[in-house]
């Protein structure tokens, strides 16, 4: 732990340390520590503290018995701090509501177990969960269940799947066999993650953008070295390759340098921002740009602004009543 | 058994040991514990002066009161209340036995494991350890493959939180839509996760109406500006509902049949919405649909650009046009 810790703040850790250990006497000193979420010195420091610790009177059988003599550690006569302290009104939260999250998309994890674990954690957290009703994560309805059903059956049976998946960027329909790693989601959305034989290549699929999938007999394969894909930042995977392009972004389209990863991004005094990306393919950006009426504006390259002005002269040029295309 | 030796103890750390002390001795006794014994019984309460313990002590009650321990003050002989006494009742202190089936514990792992900050996460996982102290098995199977992520990115995020669990009035400064820096007064009433974003409903005071603020657009620290607890939130308070409208994405504008054409092999995710069939023009089908926001489609529509066309109605073929116009006029090309 880089952070300061203040004494009280030690004392909460430590009064769900002391029956934590109890039930797991002798556990190696560097599990403990890593399930706990501490380093292994403090661990050690926490046990030191412990022992100066015991009923009033102090006398030796008063107080608590701590070892970790051999790299296993051992806590004893503590009953009076066997319990630990009921659920703070942070610690329901947490939990409550990523649970709540969870039940509301179908398919995807067991929703029995999810609604039993609701009512006893509910229980469990008595008063300092009422204050949970106030917080709320909604998870975007990812598909209809029984679409989500099968994802999942491919997960748990370890089975490739035949997708039928619109992209976002080309806005095409294709079909691909893929074989499904994890199912996440990132900024409220879900998404398959899973290796596609067509690509040969680690992809992540939207699941709102899946319009069929059937789970085939065949295993899943997916390669045994596959890279650690990060989302933390979000789906987009820019590469320094790639051309540099650069947007200004009205104030009402500043929404759009928040969302994708950018190598420069300055916001102006009025709320507009100029930013630099780096773009492979412009399709998707092309998309955006008309999307955006005018929110989005290119500067630069200038072939990229020749085409966005060709894209719209072109949509512009149709009829809209019904006559005969040109 | 290492040796016990009490030489060279930071005063954090002695603070640590008297506050677990403290908590022990209040859990042990059957009877409220007059200061007097609680002096004695407490290693480090008998080294100061009485006044020195006395200002401790009080510190110390408080910090333990603010981590939620049920720290009682009773009279300890019921008839003569003049001596207050302390202690902590086990039953109101402990966490109640609880029986967690495998799958359940599992799943509880999965919330646990969801967020992301720090904020969220630690509370998180430490109600996972207080949960699991018995450290029951688990049967992952239920869950396995899935994994949420639910972000707080927002700096604003624990001082809004603590502001709408506690109820206490807020000002912060605001970027609104149109760009312009004001500071805002409101009551929170509820904050929300929707389409990865983070919001805030509230009662704004100076507009004495309900609105939606977005975490990502307050700007440095919100402010308390009064006490917690001092307003009730309505009880037909539906935040997600608020948001929607607030966002456009209101569900109850009336559906309108649209008309479009579509080139062949283009367009997917609008054919996926509505029937299509083949239109008079080669190379081309027509696909019908109902919309609720024409404002939306419009900007679906145009992001096909020359793919699609416009049949009916024609105030969908106007919103489209004007906006490719405004894309055609920020590129250089005229205007019309």
């Amino acid at each position: 732990m880089g952070t300061y810790e203040s004494a009280t703040s030690r004392v909460s850790r430590m009064l769900t340390m002391v029956p934590w250990l109890l039930h797991r006497q002798g556990i190696d000193l560097a599990r403990a520590a890593e399930e706990l979420g501490v380093s292994e010195a403090q661990v050690v420091d926490d046990l030191q503290v412990l022992f100066l610790c015991g009923l009033p009177g102090h006398y030796p059988d008063d107080l608590i018995e701590a070892s970790w003599e051999d790299g296993r550690v051992f806590v004893g006569n503590a009953d009076t701090i066997a319990r630990p302290l009921r659920l703070g009104r942070d610690e329901a939260l947490a939990l409550i509501v990523a649970l709540r999250a969870l039940a509301a998309t179908p398919g995807l994890a067991e929703r029995e177990a999810i609604d039993r674990t609701l009512a006893k954690l509910e229980a469990a957290a008595g008063e300092a969960g009422e204050a949970a009703d106030q917080v709320r994560v909604d998870l975007e309805q990812p598909v209809d269940a029984d679409l989500a059903a099968r994802i999942r059956a491919g997960l748990t049976q370890r089975r490739r799947l035949h997708l039928r998946y619109t992209s976002a960027s080309r806005d095409e329909t294709t079909e691909r066999d893929v074989d499904p790693l994890r199912v996440l989601s990132v900024d409220g959305r879900w998404y398959l993650e899973g290796w596609c034989h067509r690509a040969q290549d680690v992809r992540l699929f939207r699941l709102d953008r899946i319009g069929a999938a059937d789970v085939l007999d065949e295993p899943a394969t997916p390669p045994e070295e596959l890279p650690e894909r990060p989302v933390g930042a979000g789906v987009y995977r820019p590469d320094p390759q790639d051309q540099a392009v650069t947007l200004d972004l009205a104030p009402g389209s500043a929404w759009v340098a928040e969302q994708i990863p950018a190598e420069e991004v300055s916001a102006r005094e009025d709320g507009s921002v100029r930013m630099v990306l780096r773009v492979a393919d412009p399709a998707w950006l092309i998309r955006l740009v008309l999307r955006e009426g005018g929110g989005v504006r290119v500067v630069e390259p200038a072939t990229l602004v020749t085409a966005v002005r060709e894209h719209a002269t072109a949509a512009l040029s149709h009829p809209a009543a019904d006559a005969p295309a040109g | 058994m290492a040796t016990r030796s009490t030489t060279g103890v930071s005063p954090a750390a002695a603070k640590t040991e008297r506050l677990l002390n403290l908590v022990i001795a209040l859990l042990h006794t059957r009877q409220p514990l007059s200061r007097a014994r609680l002096r004695q019984a407490v290693p480090d309460y008998a080294q100061g002066s009485p006044e020195a313990f006395e200002r401790m002590f009080e510190r110390d009650k408080d910090e333990l009161r603010a981590l939620g321990i049920p720290l009682r003050t009773e009279p300890i002989d019921p008839f003569f209340d003049d001596e207050p006494g302390y202690r902590i009742d086990q039953r109101e202190y402990a966490l109640p036995e609880i029986d967690f089936a495998p799958d359940e514990l599992a799943v509880l792992g999965l919330a646990a494991r969801s967020w992301s900050q720090a904020s969220l996460a630690g509370p998180a996982a430490q109600a996972l350890r207080k949960l699991d102290a018995a450290g029951l098995v688990r049967d992952e199977s239920s869950v396995a493959g899935i994994e949420p992520l639910l972000h707080t990115p927002d700096p604003a995020f624990e001082p809004v939180r603590d502001a709408v669990l506690s109820r206490t009035p807020i000002s912060f400064d605001y970027r609104g839509g149109s760009a312009d820096l004001a500071t805002r007064a409101v009551q929170p009433w509820g904050l929300t996760s929707w389409h990865g974003r983070w919001y805030l409903t509230a009662h704004d005071l100076d507009r004495d109406a309900p609105r939606v603020f977005r975490l990502d657009r307050v700007v440095g620290t919100p402010q308390r500006q009064g006490r917690p607890g001092g307003y009730a939130v309505p009880q037909d308070h539906d935040a997600v509902a608020m948001i929607r409208r607030s966002t456009g994405e209101d569900p109850g504008e009336p559906r309108q049949v649209v008309r479009l054409r579509v080139r062949r092999d283009s367009a997917a995710s609008l054919r996926s919405r509505g029937t299509v069939t083949p239109a008079a023009q080669e190379g081309w089908d027509e696909v019908e649909l109902t919309a609720t926001s024409l404002g939306r489609l419009a900007r679906e529509v145009c992001a096909a650009g020359p793919q699609v066309q416009v049949l009916e109605p024609a105030e969908l073929a106007d919103l489209v046009a004007d906006r490719l116009r405004a894309v055609l006029a920020a590129h250089g090309g005229a205007g019309d």
